[in-house]
């Protein structure tokens, strides 16, 4: 049995009157790729922000490395070791890569001027070694802008294993790649596993979350519905239930 | 050639480029149209000493412009600062030090009620400050009940004088040397400081900062206070030059200060900016009355060419950005 390396317990969250997550349970163990899926508005995205740092949860615990911590902001939750890909793509268009890579933990001296010479050979090293970037039209004083949505993605999973961090969450990674790139991104999340590192992943394609996932975790409006390991479900049966889920707004769990 | 045009520091340094280029061409046609003003010192004499007043604060405003935010108050944060100083020093006899600590605090101030209506309360900056521009200025009226505040007595000959508006051998003025270190100081932090990097992540697009670890509204709270910070210190350089306080200090500062920030090539949008470029944006817009008049056009023209003058500039930039996308 895995050691554990994230748990959640009884997390509620509202944005005023709108209930987003209703006593939410999670745990993540080492090594392991969790998928989180359901529907728009089933709080996957609310409950991976309380994860890293964006919102914090109006109650509940969350426990990393067996310690409970209490999550005040992404600065924190990257210093634990937790690391986001996000859906909207958390870089800056205009601003340089070598600059988009360190954004928020940039290499200072103590009086707090960037040691540019330092990031970009850091960053210059994210491109080829981590990302393997190979074409020449891209360095690392290259804008965001020009890039393809593969590219970007790439830089921002090159950016969280430079910073190694134990847990990755990947927030519709897949989201707006051409077939190859989803290819590139799906290998990404496997080879975490290699690496011992933990993922949670939020994916609407029950296709590329099943061929990448561990388990399975399905919200719907805001609560846990139902959790299966790969080994319990095909892909048939997992697309059955998120179809009978969808139709009946319940979900049998025979387990 | 073919190179140099290609060249990386070209295309990185488009806006720079396009704006000395144009400050070029245009002290050219002073140079040519009026070679009896242009070719003798005294004119540049008289740009030195008067650009900095409003240069100190585009500088420090074009912080500001790059977060996509903009601040309309800083003329009445002038007002109220040189108010306040003209006030404690002519009122404990000339104590530099309480006077400049106790404006500039004053301006910080104002900056931070600037700064947390913006984030806190989440007021749009242009509406906010229109609001702070006016009580500020109101606040300066019931003070002074519209009188000035000669302060000749107390600061006149004093080394604090001295360091703000001498003219070093007997030809630049100081406040202009203060401006070029203040440039360049300024330039080094929007390019090379951890805070002018963040300036640039949260203008450019505020909701993938916060996700980057960068706390938002902490940059813009400080943005406004070096802002309001800035403000009080140019209303000192004016107190000093003119040794002088009067009610509508600051007031006119708003369009050719602004002006400065665009036509210098920082972006409205936020996320780009140069603060070499508003430097160079303070010597077109700080020339273009004198030089117009020179050129034996009535003063009515000032405003028209000035007004020329941000359009083209601004769409000029506006091409250079549609290219690149």
């Amino acid at each position: 049995m895995a050691e554990e390396l994230l748990r959640l317990e009884n997390i509620y969250k509202n944005f005023g009157n709108v209930k987003v997550l209703k006593d939410v349970n999670l745990n993540i163990k080492k090594g392991e790729v969790v998928a989180l899926i359901g529907d728009n508005g089933a709080g996957k995205s609310t409950l991976i922000k309380v994860i890293t740092g964006v919102h914090r949860p109006n109650s509940g615990k969350v426990f990393f490395k067996k310690e409970e911590v209490n999550i005040k902001s992404v600065s924190q939750s990257r210093k634990m070791g937790i690391e986001a890909v996000y859906q909207e793509r958390a870089l800056c268009d205009q601003q340089e890569l070598y600059r988009n890579i360190f954004a928020g933990r940039e290499i200072t001296n103590s009086l707090g001027f960037l040691k540019i010479k330092q990031q970009r050979k850091e960053a210059e090293k994210i491109l080829r070694d981590y990302i393997g970037f190979t074409s020449k039209a891209i360095t690392v004083d290259s804008t965001v802008m020009g890039l393809s949505g593969g590219e970007k993605q790439g830089v921002a999973f090159g950016r969280s294993l430079y910073f190694n961090s134990d847990l990755i969450v990947l927030d519709e990674p897949t989201m707006g790649l051409s077939i190859q790139e989803t290819e590139k991104v799906l290998n990404f999340v496997r080879g975490l596993k290699n690496e011992n590192k933990s993922a949670i992943f939020i994916d609407h394609n029950i296709i590329h979350v099943y061929g990448a996932a561990d388990r399975f975790v399905i919200l719907d409006r805001g609560e846990v519905v139902g959790e299966f390991m790969k080994d319990e479900i095909t892909r048939e049966e997992l697309v059955n239930k998120m179809i009978e889920l969808h139709e009946s707004g319940k979900i049998e769990v025979e387990a | 050639m073919n190179n140099l045009f290609n060249s990386y520091f070209v295309k990185t340094h488009k806006l720079e480029i396009s704006i000395t280029i144009i400050a070029v061409v245009l002290f050219l046609i002073y140079f040519l149209g009026a070679p009896h003003v242009f070719t003798r010192f005294p004119i540049y004499r008289a740009f030195m000493q008067s650009m900095p007043f409003f240069g100190i604060i585009a500088i420090s405003a074009t912080f500001v412009v790059t977060l996509g935010e903009i601040d309309l108050s800083f003329p009445s944060i002038v007002g109220i600062t040189s108010l306040t100083f003209g006030m404690v020093l002519t009122s404990t006899d000339g104590n530099f030090y309480l006077a400049f600590i106790l404006a500039t605090s004053l301006g910080m101030f104002a900056g931070l009620i600037n700064g947390l209506l913006v984030t806190k309360i989440g007021i749009p900056s242009i509406v906010a400050t229109i609001g702070t521009l006016f009580f500020w200025r109101g606040l300066v009226n019931v003070i002074s009940q519209g009188s000035g505040i000669a302060i000749v007595d107390v600061a006149d000959g004093t080394w604090q004088h001295a360091m703000f508006v001498q003219k070093l051998f007997g030809k630049i003025p100081a406040q202009f040397i203060w401006f070029i270190a203040l440039t360049a100081l300024m330039q080094w932090i929007y390019r090379y400081h951890k805070f002018g990097n963040h300036i640039h992540f949260v203008g450019d697009n505020k909701a993938s900062a916060q996700m980057m670890g960068i706390n938002v509204d902490r940059v813009k709270i400080i943005a406004f206070v070096q802002l309001g910070f800035f403000s009080a210190l140019a209303g000192i350089f004016t107190m000093y030059e003119m040794l002088y306080f009067w009610p509508t200090q600051g007031a006119g500062l708003m369009l050719t200060t602004l002006a400065a920030v665009f036509v210098g090539g920082t972006s409205v949008f936020g996320g780009k900016g140069t603060i070499f470029g508003t430097f160079i944006g303070v010597l077109i817009i700080g020339s273009l009355e004198s030089g117009i008049v020179a050129l034996g056009l009535s003063g009515f023209y000032v405003q028209f060419i000035n007004g020329l003058m941000i359009t083209a500039a601004v769409t000029i930039y506006a091409l250079i950005q549609r290219k690149k996308t």
